[in-house]
């Protein structure tokens, strides 16, 4: 934000190293550019205001009298700051023992603890003990929202919450109440807070003042594993880690990606995202092979390689090529390239899928993040490889093959695929209308591999495996390049990267793409509305 | 008695003159007594003229920081195309201070026309009037001056026949002591919580409504129309070098004759306390004094002796302030009133800077441990501590302003403090 004829870029010095900046800056970003995070509370990187009300972050810049607030103070050239001077860490130290004469120290109950601001900084400034032996102000707790709890004694009173409300989601609803130490949050008279992004607010807090109800009492910081992962609750694809513990997901928070959705997501996603990864899972492969030499009979349950030998051998011994296939849109691009693979050999042309539709909510200032009416992760994706978008029941009437990838089949018949000559299911459930399947081939979730997402502007986005699968189930790129390699089609993969090249060799749309180059910021495929300058928000996907 | 008293001292009532007299509260009644005249004068001087003379007068701002008036004024942008705003302060809430409430009661077309030529200095198209939410009647008599000057061409569009026009609006206030802070009155006065900002941005840069404001008290807008009327030689007749004319005092405490004076700048502190307010009613000496308002540092009975200048009391390692002197006879309990004057400032913290919101609690917390016998040595240490840490490391200076009497009363009444402490044990032998 250079004014007329103003430079643009400022030098100065952190800490003794000299830093050049963009003219606008402020000294405690100026700061990280050196590896320096000057302490905060109400700063953040993500709220556009900054009262400077914490005080935590004030520095010491020669030829100023009085320690300055490095998140609103302006980098200049010739500025010489120093964030750890004495003067720099007595006032932090004291911010820290000021706080502690009301914050409880209930730190072995609170959900924050191993997470929080307070518990860091009093631990970096050496102050195990506190001088404040009178009796502290007690407030007690009150749910803010219909999942929000607040924990009036812990907070600090950095308004991040009430200023994300305000002034990103533009949403007045919270406000500070009261006045000196006995200020507290709470929902503005006659209002209620209830905004589909509200969720963010627990992110924000530096303490554990703002906790999920869903998440309280539930897991303690270090018991938690975290995995980067996205969002598929819709084609936005919201940057997130996935907290989990004792293979359950307790908790799922946004990661920042400037080009997705800032520091921000949605509260349906966060529910969204949870559910997925609950209910009864197929676990086993089954075959329709009977005992000894026959085919026919019941289901039975096998070892992978019983029913990947079976099932290369009935692909193998299909008569004239065509067929049928349903997919889910939510598959990932490595599950539905192999699976076009497959499809291709047996000669079936579109993948029928579809994308069931939802409310639609957008955070007035962040343009990118939208929760969108499609509710898939990857119809994109489904799209570059012969995915067509259909409504109604799924149709599996038609003869030849049929290869159903995770798709429900609601509202499917009795007879689905019953006159299909080989009818595969791979799915991470077993719903009722598998029930003609030839074969059933357990696959892992999003959640229990590797892979990648092309959001609804063509970004494709990593994320990590969290979970281990239950039973044998294999992500499904796993299993299709072993059916495919029994039927001299590449070789088996283990490793998603090794997944992600073979479809990145040969699948137009992801040329010149590489696992490791995608990073953990997603990277855009080729010819998509990401590409063109990365344009946000120019096409909507699917319907 | 509400208005100036008669007193032994020689008083200067300028400012003040018309207090007292119901009929300088209409408009016909104010006009009979010289007023708007100024206004007038105003209207054929540029707006740098007038600024050039309240410079020149030497004029300094008496809400409490004493910043020269016409220097604050010369920091309005000229020609910037944006609205410019004029916030009266009177949100007086200065435990001690009791005179802006005075000049608003009796004379309140001073006031207006105080704002009038103010705005007209400044650029502004609109002038508020933060009156403070307890001046219930303050507000009515007001009110009533300003629907005058509005019916009379004074306010509003064209003012007195000219082509200037400006808006008066009073503006009851929210009741609470941060907003008299400036940025903290511009806050409530937009229907925000009274919290003050950090600065930048400076109110003359954006201030009301984003908009360049200047902030001014009560009692210097009011010095403004005999200021422009008499020249600024005539105002620079009274006090010092550095605080010329004359000022309202508010006197309390142990007094024979409590209340509002004016006086020129300049005279001795004890002179207002012996000679004019007639000294402690018990006759016992005087133990304390804090001379300008509760933000002011303590002066022992010993102190006294000092000039009732910005300069003088500032020597005297206290401050002007608001000239509201609180006196204290030698029967007072210092850490009681210590701690009375930490909790008003622990009841008025907004809450936003913790080294503010947690450590005035905090300190009233171990004042009272102390005032009830439980203190401990350490005490004094740490509250000589926690004055450190409170000084200078917020957005605005309400923690300092409990630190000023604070610091000085522990420098200076240390034994109180000592002999309510509980005594330490020590081992036998």
């Amino acid at each position: 934000m250079a004014e007329n004829g103003a430079k643009a870029t400022v030098t100065l010095e952190i800490d003794g190293v000299e830093v050049t900046v963009p003219s606008g800056t402020r000294v405690i970003e100026a700061a990280e550019h050196v590896g320096v995070v000057v302490p905060r509370y109400c700063y953040h990187p993500g709220i556009p205001t900054r009262p400077a009300q914490c005080r935590m972050c004030l520095v010491e810049v020669e030829g100023r009298p009085k320690l300055e607030p490095s998140c609103t103070l302006q980098a200049a050239d010739d500025m010489v700051v120093n964030t750890a001077s004495d003067t720099a860490r007595t006032a932090r130290q004291s911010v820290i023992e000021f706080l502690l004469v009301n914050h409880p120290l209930d730190c072995p109950i609170c959900d924050a603890a191993g997470q929080c601001m307070l518990q860091d900084y009093a631990y970096v400034t050496n102050q195990l003990e506190s001088r404040v032996d009178e009796p502290k102000r007690i407030m007690g707790r009150d749910r803010i929202s219909d999942d929000i709890l607040y924990f009036a004694d812990r907070c600090v009173i950095c308004t991040r919450c009430v200023r994300f409300m305000r002034d990103v989601a533009e949403d007045d609803s919270l406000i500070v109440a009261q006045r000196g130490d006995k200020a507290y949050i709470d929902t503005f008279p006659g209002r209620e807070l209830d905004n589909p992004f509200q969720g963010n607010i627990v992110d924000v807090c530096p303490v554990g003042a703002l906790v999920h109800e869903d998440f309280v009492f539930k897991a303690r910081s270090w018991d938690m594993d975290a995995a980067a992962s996205v969002c598929p609750g819709c084609p936005t694809g919201c940057n997130v880690t996935i907290d989990t513990k004792e293979n359950q997901i307790v908790r799922v928070k946004p990661r920042h990606n400037a080009a997705v959705n800032s520091w921000w997501m949605c509260d349906y996603g966060r529910k969204h995202l949870v559910m997925t990864n609950r209910g009864v899972r197929a676990e086993l492969p089954l075959i329709r092979a009977g005992g000894g030499d026959g085919d026919g009979g019941e289901l039975r349950p096998v070892d992978w390689a019983t029913a990947l030998d079976w099932v290369a051998e009935k692909i193998g011994t299909l008569g004239a090529p065509g067929g049928s296939a349903v997919v889910s849109p939510d598959a990932s691009n490595e599950n539905l390239f192999y699976l076009r693979t497959l499809l291709d050999r047996l000669g079936v042309g579109d993948a029928d899928f579809r994308v069931p539709q939802g409310e639609t909510a957008e955070l007035p200032t962040v343009p990118t993040l939208k929760l969108r009416a499609d509710r898939a992760a990857n119809a994109i994706g489904a799209g570059f490889f012969g995915g067509r978008s259909v409504d109604g029941p799924p149709n599996g009437s038609a003869g030849g093959a049929l290869v159903v990838l995770d798709d429900e089949l609601e509202g499917a018949g009795e007879d689905f695929g019953a006159s299909a000559d080989f009818f595969l299911y791979l799915g991470t459930r077993l719903p009722g209308a598998a029930r003609n399947a030839d074969a059933v081939l357990p696959i892992a979730t999003f959640a229990e591999m590797d892979g990648t997402f092309t959001n609804f502007e063509g970004r494709v986005q990593r994320f990590h495996q969290a979970l281990r699968p239950p039973g044998l189930a294999r992500p499904a790129w796993m299993v299709l390049s072993r059916v495919l390699a029994r039927l001299g089609d590449g070789e088996a993969v283990d490793d998603v990267r090794g997944a992600f090249e073979r479809m990145a060799a040969q699948a137009p749309a992801f040329a010149g793409l590489t696992w490791d180059g995608i990073g953990l910021k997603g990277a855009p495929a080729a010819g998509s509305a990401a590409e063109a300058a990365g344009v946000a928000g120019s096409a909507e996907a699917g319907a | 008695m509400s208005f100036p008293h008669g007193s032994d001292l020689e008083t200067t009532t300028r400012l003040s003159r018309h207090q007292g007299e119901a009929e300088a509260r209409t408009l016909e009644g104010w006009r009979a007594r010289g007023g708007y005249e100024a206004l007038r004068r105003s209207l054929d001087m540029s707006p740098a003229e007038i600024t050039e003379v309240v410079k020149a007068s030497g004029l300094r701002g008496r809400g409490g920081a004493g910043f020269p008036t016409g220097l604050k004024w010369s920091f309005m942008p000229k020609d910037d195309g944006k609205p410019h705003y004029l916030c009266c302060n009177a949100d007086e809430s200065e435990p001690g201070a009791f005179k802006d409430r005075e000049v608003i009661r009796w004379t309140p077309h001073l006031l207006i026309e105080g704002c009038l030529i103010a705005s007209r200095a400044i650029g502004a198209e609109h002038a508020y009037i933060y009156v403070r939410g307890e001046f219930f009647e303050e507000t009515q008599v007001l009110n009533a001056a300003v629907v005058e000057a509005y019916e009379n061409g004074l306010a509003g569009e064209g003012i007195l026949g000219s082509s200037w026009s400006c808006d008066v609006t009073i503006h009851a206030g929210a009741g609470a002591y941060i907003a008299g802070e400036e940025t903290g009155l511009m806050n409530s006065l937009m229907g925000n919580r009274a919290e003050p900002w950090a600065k930048p941005p400076f109110p003359a840069q954006a201030g009301a409504f984003g908009m360049p404001t200047t902030v001014n008290n009560v009692e210097t807008l009011a010095a403004v129309p005999m200021i422009l009327e008499n020249g600024a030689d005539w105002y620079r007749q009274w006090g010092s070098e550095e605080s010329p004319g004359t000022k309202l005092w508010s006197c309390s405490g142990h007094l024979v004759r409590p209340g509002n004076y004016e006086f020129a700048l300049g005279l001795p502190l004890s002179d207002i306390i012996f000679d004019a307010c007639g000294g402690t009613p018990s006759g016992k000496p005087v133990k304390a004094v804090i001379p300008g308002g509760s933000s002011t540092a303590f002066l022992t009975g010993d102190e006294l002796d000092c000039a009732t200048t910005y300069e003088g009391l500032a020597e005297a390692g206290s401050a002007l302030g608001t000239a509201s002197p609180i006196v204290m006879d030698e029967d007072t309990d210092i850490v009681a009133a210590m701690r009375r004057i930490a909790q008003f400032y622990a009841h008025e913290s907004c809450g936003q800077c913790v080294q503010c919101r947690e450590g005035t609690s905090w300190v009233v917390r171990i004042l009272q441990r102390i005032e009830a016998g439980d203190g401990r040595p350490a005490d004094i240490d740490t509250l000589y501590e926690l004055c450190e840490q409170m000084t200078g490391r917020t957005i605005c200076v309400l923690a300092d302003s409990v630190v000023f009497p604070l610091e000085s009363s522990l420098d200076k009444f240390r034994a109180d403090y000592e002999a309510r402490m509980k005594p330490t044990l020590v081992a036998a032998g």
